[in-house]
């Protein structure tokens, strides 16, 4: 039987190695939608990945693209070493928010404060996830960790990072926006983000980054269905959704 | 033509005319020059300058520029080369190859600002984590160190390593003339078949020092190993100085050696025999031709700016075949012609 018209299919830009992703994780949904806007673009014979240090460690094998793995924070300086040396590729980070918020504070702010043409997909489900659910820069007062078990104490610990709003204030930053991905239409509207980030980047508009704010359901203890309630009606209190800064009107 | 250059300029050139064209640094002392140098150079030769945020920015940018093939380096002093140690290892379990200079200061901590030799262990045995060598070449002349810009690239890209150049504050900021090397043209460059380019028309391509699977880990430790025993077949290299009827050889590198060369002069004038066996390859140390110069001479002086850093491997080269002595001063103090005289005559009666 021919086919007509293909509806739906794994994107090129993914590899053929299965993820190694719990149940109910987004990193499988953002991965998904990082390789669509790729393959859309038509730009992955000129992109090259950088995966961080953290449950995405390994994404650098789950897209069919060149792709290296950074030192724990250290994936904007790699992207920024390689941006030096190719200017006409595309490169991106895919960090997770111990990776972005905590590690590599200096190399993520000091990226976007130079402007410097990369785009990156910031993965926040506030909480160390590799490493089995220690508290994170990103995990919400009162939450439970392993590090936290009393619940985190903001005279102890301080107070959820918002990476977003802070890079916003920054000149270098070209486009930021914070989304999620618990429904199909805020999956629409994730990859329109992610899209644009892209496009940023190709526009040599300078740093683009698109937070998604993330579920884990393992070390959260919670069911997945349980995880995208308890991320949408506690996690975008702290963290809310929107664009924070965006230097591309009339130009994208 | 001979130039009068300052050392770190004159190694800055050197790497240009070498073919690099790309640059990342952080200031410090002594070897800010050689950063300052980058930045208004490499505009002019269409290069890239970029001062990080960090020296742990800086060897991350380092890792990535160099996935792509090209050839990068930056400098540094001795606490910047501390906090470039972990990219150090990533780099070297990754095989990117990408040269480092290191213009010694005193230490540890902040210690001080004037020359010192007292980082040689952590050049030489690894100073992040992991079972990894990286190749450490000591110039003692400002000549000799421009010479070996191109060598140190071709070096880092034939057995994907890294290659540090060792030198201290001394070599760092002085002055002497130079005959730059020649010019090594862009087109002669080959990008490598293991770069990270966007992977066009091609099988993508991964460059990590990573596997979860320790078997897999173990065969990429194992292909370091083949390397490293490579380097250390092929790549050794020392200078001796008047060791034929030395009665008393003293082992030295870099400033430490030049200075030691002075000594041998007077040394000679006053009747002692006085030699001097030069590492050029700090890793990979010259142990077999030193195990042999031991059979022929009753006394081995090592002479550093250091604490005896470089005397535990001509301890080890020597074997007991002749006896090891040591001479220091460390800090940023640098041991005087008549100091090291003076330990020489101790030995000899």
């Amino acid at each position: 039987m021919a086919i007509d018209k293909i509806v739906a299919q794994m994107p090129k830009s993914l590899s053929k190695i299965e993820f190694s992703y719990c149940p109910g994780c987004h990193h499988g949904i953002v991965h998904r939608i990082v390789a669509e806007v790729i393959d859309e673009l038509g730009i992955a014979s000129k992109t090259i990945m950088v995966a961080p240090v953290g449950c995405s460690v390994f994404a650098y094998n789950f897209f069919d693209l060149d792709g290296t793995v950074a030192a724990h924070g250290r994936a904007p300086a790699v992207a920024t070493g390689m941006k030096r040396a190719l200017p006409d590729r595309v490169i991106f980070t895919y960090q997770g928010d111990g990776d972005l918020a905590s590690i590599g504070t200096a190399e993520i702010v000091h990226a976007a404060n130079r402007g410097e043409n990369i785009t990156t997909i910031f993965i926040n489900n506030a909480v160390y996830g590799m490493t089995g659910g220690q508290m994170a820069p990103t995990t919400l007062l009162g939450q439970k960790t392993t590090t936290s078990p009393y619940g985190r104490d903001a005279k102890a610990n301080g107070y959820p990072i918002r990476m977003s709003e802070m890079l916003a204030t920054l000149d270098g930053s070209a486009y930021i926006e914070r989304t999620m991905v618990t429904t199909p239409q805020n999956v629409i509207k994730t990859k329109a983000a992610v899209k644009k980030a892209f496009q940023v980047q190709l526009k040599g508009l300078g740093f683009s980054m698109i937070e998604v704010l993330s579920t884990c359901p393992t070390n959260w203890g919670m069911t997945p269905i349980e995880s995208m309630k308890w991320l949408e009606d506690n996690m975008t209190k702290t963290f809310p959704l929107g664009v924070f800064v965006d230097r591309t009107k009339g130009l994208i | 033509m001979k130039m009068l250059m300052k050392g770190t300029e004159a190694i800055a050139e050197a790497a240009i005319r070498a073919g690099c064209r790309l640059y990342f640094g952080y200031p410090i002392t002594p070897q800010s020059e050689l950063t300052e140098y980058m930045a208004k150079r490499m505009p002019e030769v269409k290069g890239t300058f970029l001062q990080s945020e960090s020296e742990v920015a800086t060897v991350n940018m380092l890792y990535g520029a160099a996935c792509t093939g090209r050839k990068v380096m930056t400098s540094t002093s001795s606490p910047g080369f501390s906090l470039m140690q972990e990219g150090i290892s990533y780099m070297a379990g990754a095989e990117l190859p990408a040269i480092f200079i290191n213009v010694m200061r005193g230490g540890p901590g902040l210690g001080d600002i004037q020359p010192s030799q007292s980082d040689y262990f952590q050049s030489t045995k690894g100073g992040g984590h992991g079972d990894y060598r990286m190749i450490v070449l000591a110039p003692h002349t400002l000549q000799e160190a421009t010479n070996m810009m191109k060598e140190a690239f071709d070096l880092a890209f034939k057995y994907r390593m890294l290659v540090t150049i060792l030198v201290d504050g001394m070599i760092g900021q002085m002055m002497e003339p130079v005959e730059l090397p020649e010019w090594t043209k862009p087109e002669e460059f080959e990008e490598p078949n293991w770069a990270l380019t966007g992977a066009n028309g091609r099988k993508p391509r991964k460059v990590t020092s990573f596997d979860l699977d320790p078997y897999e880990l173990e065969k990429m430790n194992l292909r370091y190993q083949e390397t490293y025993k490579k380097v250390s077949q092929n790549e050794v290299k020392y200078e001796e100085f008047k060791i034929e009827d030395a009665e008393i050889t003293v082992v030295a590198y870099g400033t430490m050696a030049r200075i030691v060369k002075t000594v041998i002069d007077y040394a000679r004038k006053s009747g002692i025999k006085v030699g001097l066996f030069r590492p050029i390859t700090l890793w990979p140390f010259p142990y077999e031709r030193l195990s042999e110069i031991s059979k022929n001479v009753k006394n081995i002086l090592t002479v550093e700016m250091s604490y005896g850093q470089m005397v535990e491997d001509v301890k080890l080269a020597v074997e007991e075949k002749s006896d090891v002595h040591f001479y220091g001063r460390s800090a940023g103090v640098v041991p005087t012609p008549a100091e090291i005289l003076d330990a020489i005559k101790k030995i000899v009666r």
